[in-house]
């Protein structure tokens, strides 16, 4: 097990990397660039005659570039001391593997000018967690960026990640390319239509419901023309059993297959997901989610409903 | 005009019963046959007739030039698995009744066990470009892809309706375990197991235990049938068909009839049930000897509801009160069943039925007179009553 705050505390306690010099100084090819990117058309960054008459009284970069002065480049690497990628580096071995970036508060101090050159460091300030969240369970990790042109500072990041494990993603099967695909008829197209859309649909025949679908009534009435009705998707398993074995192409041993009869009043079946194997009995309420295995097929299952 | 009476199992013949023959399906298959043929005192040009399973791998044709069987005016196939078994005999014997065929041979023979394994997956199965493709295009892709979860489904509602327990499971496959136990052609001969072995064993597909499971095999059988009146004149007393009938009931799927009011029942073994009492004129207590289709335990019992022998829900209390052991009321599978002696679709079960009535079976049932075999459950089915002439 790896202590993630005990790394954090050891981390931090290095305090602020060594200074690391801008690629470039502050130059207006890279201004010229950003303000156009970004369209920006303030003269004031890339009209020298404008900018001579105006409070700065030459031209000035946008303080907003603070970070694109000490970036690393295309092929770039962290410094061998930047407290950030060395936090990466416990978390990833911990399992947190996904990061997202989450707050970004930067602070000026002064405009900088064309010739300027700015050395970055970082502190690692806080690392907090484990937290649950939508993304899965992780950490948040807090550093401050310091920039400075000699020992002066001209700029300051505080800068948050969540770096975290992501939770089990049920909606996509493990292993697509195995799964057993449906044969589909001209009878049963609409129904695999409907899951591709998120909806579970049960074919109509005036007022009665079939599933499984077919081209007739239980009639017979050939003059008949069906339609279907989007199940409001919650029910209970009727009958169910665990599978153990073998191997089927794409399930996870062991896993629950359930006959479920729909609040219509169909039964339809399913994999139950989600869900202890010893919790399932049959009456257990569920409700129908998807299982989407490609862009042609979305398989419906069930999970326990709320 | 009626079938029954009409025509004899004359010849029976069987391979070995094995995990790996060693051999072709077809080798498998002219070797049961010619088998059968030498038991009935019939040679290959006698032979006018051949019907099989539509899941067997040997053509008639190719059987017939193995064996050098001259010309054939009648050859069928029976759909549906396991449930073909019995009807094969009502095929061979509507062929022969109605003079078609003289001499017709039934026969399955695979390497069901060290060649295609039907407890798999069969992708073959889900994929198939037809209704029963698309049927299975509701099940298998969500994860319910093998014989023993089909019949699981079924299981649990079974449990649940009528208070029944995974040992009320056990106790048949006990039961067979020990009839195969003293049979030497079975596969489990000298192997009885316990109720406690049966809990024991690990979940295959719960609440099937391992030992709810049949085994696989490799292996054939093949069966002679004539009318019975040149049946009298052949090498064996004759075993007449007094009943031969399939069956598919409401909303029929295979292995899948989830959709039923039902989900605890097979009608479709209700529907062969009520043409064999009517066509043989025989009642369930003429019943000498039951040789019921044991691929899983459950269907035995549910079998037995079927076919009248105990009102729905009450086959845990006949076979706990011990009317299924040899020396019952009611002898269940004296040859040790599919789960004891070998997996052959049904069709060595049919056999030992023959053996019954001729009374030279391993675990012979003393006067049995009248013997019940039914073919696969949980798919359309067929059964048979066999009786003395």
């Amino acid at each position: 097990m790896i202590d993630v705050e005990e790394a954090a505390r050891r981390i931090a306690a290095k305090g602020e990397s060594r200074p690391r010099l801008a690629r470039d100084p502050v130059n207006q090819a890279m201004v010229n660039n950003w303000v156009e990117a970004l369209g920006d058309a303030n003269p004031v960054y890339t009209d020298p005659e404008f900018a001579a008459s105006s409070v700065h009284g030459g031209l000035v970069a946008p303080p907003a570039m603070a970070q694109v002065w000490s970036m690393n480049g295309l092929h770039g690497q962290r410094a061998a001391d930047d407290p950030l990628g060395a936090m990466m580096s416990i978390l990833d071995e911990a399992g947190y593997t996904s990061v997202v970036a989450t707050n970004s508060e930067q602070t000026y101090h002064r405009y900088l000018r064309p010739g300027e050159h700015v050395s970055s460091s970082i502190r690692l300030e806080d690392v907090t967690g484990p937290k649950r969240t939508a993304l899965g369970e992780g950490w948040f990790v807090t550093t401050r960026t310091t920039w400075r042109v000699g020992d002066e500072v001209v700029a300051e990041m505080v800068f948050r990640v969540l770096k975290f494990s992501p939770a089990a993603r049920r909606e996509t099967v493990p292993d697509a390319g195995a799964v057993l695909r449906p044969v589909i008829s001209r009878d049963t197209e609409f129904f695999w239509e409907g899951t591709r859309k998120g909806e579970l649909r049960i074919q109509r025949w005036g007022d009665v419901l079939r599933h499984p679908p077919g081209p007739l009534p239980p009639d017979g009435d050939l003059t008949a023309e069906p339609d279907y009705v989007v199940a409001e998707g919650t029910g209970a398993v009727y009958s169910y059993l665990v599978h153990h074995h073998p191997q089927v192409p794409g399930k996870k041993l062991p896993f629950v297959v359930a006959l479920v009869e729909l609040a219509e009043g169909v039964r339809v079946l399913g994999e139950l997901v989600d869900t202890d194997p010893e919790d399932v009995h049959i009456g257990l309420p569920v409700e129908v989610t998807f299982l989407r295995v490609d862009d042609e097929l979305t398989l419906p299952a069930w999970k326990v409903r709320a | 005009m009626t079938l029954a009476g009409r025509a004899a199992i004359a010849g029976i013949g069987a391979t070995e019963f094995s995990k790996d023959s060693g051999r072709s399906e077809l080798r498998l298959a002219a070797e049961a046959v010619s088998a059968a043929l030498a038991d009935a005192g019939l040679t290959p040009s006698d032979v006018d007739g051949l019907v099989t399973f539509t899941m067997d791998g040997n053509a008639e044709i190719a059987v017939a030039r193995e064996l050098g069987i001259p010309e054939l005016t009648f050859f069928s196939r029976v759909h549906y698995g396991g449930g073909a078994a019995a009807a094969t005999v009502q095929q061979a014997a509507m062929a022969v009744a109605t003079g078609v065929a003289d001499v017709v041979v039934a026969y399955r023979a695979f390497n069901e066990r060290s060649g295609h394994r039907f407890g798999q997956v069969s992708s073959a199965a889900a994929q198939q470009v037809n209704t029963s493709g698309v049927d299975n295009g509701f099940h298998y892709p969500m994860g319910l892809a093998t014989p023993a979860a089909t019949v699981a489904m079924v299981a649990q509602r079974y449990l649940h309706t009528y208070g029944a327990t995974s040992e009320d499971f056990g106790r048949v496959a006990v039961l067979d375990r020990k009839h195969a136990a003293t049979n030497p052609r079975a596969w489990f001969h000298g192997k009885p197991i316990t109720l406690e072995q049966h809990q024991a064993s690990r979940w295959v597909a719960e609440p099937l235990h391992l030992l709810d499971c049949c085994q696989e095999s490799d292996g054939g059988v093949a069966l002679v049938i004539t009318s019975a009146e040149r049946a009298r004149d052949l090498a064996q007393p004759p075993v007449v068909v007094a009943a031969a009938a399939q069956g598919s009931g409401p909303d029929q799927y295979i292995m899948t009839s989830y959709y039923r009011d039902d989900l605890a029942a097979l009608p479709e073994m209700g529907v062969v049930a009520r043409q064999l009492w009517r066509q043989s004129g025989l009642e369930r207590s003429d019943v000498d000897v039951a040789v019921l289709y044991d691929h899983f335990t459950p269907y035995v019992l549910m079998q037995l509801e079927e076919l009248g022998f105990c009102g729905r829900g009450e086959a845990k209390d006949l076979v706990a009160s011990g009317a299924l052991e040899l020396d019952g009321s009611l002898p269940l599978n004296p040859h040790g069943g599919q789960l004891g002696e070998a997996y052959i679709h049904g069709m060595n079960g049919i056999a030992e039925g023959v053996r019954q009535v001729r009374g030279t079976a391993v675990n012979q049932v003393p006067g049995a007179r009248h013997v019940l075999v039914t073919a696969g459950t949980g798919v359309p089915t067929s059964g048979l009553i066999l009786t003395a002439a």
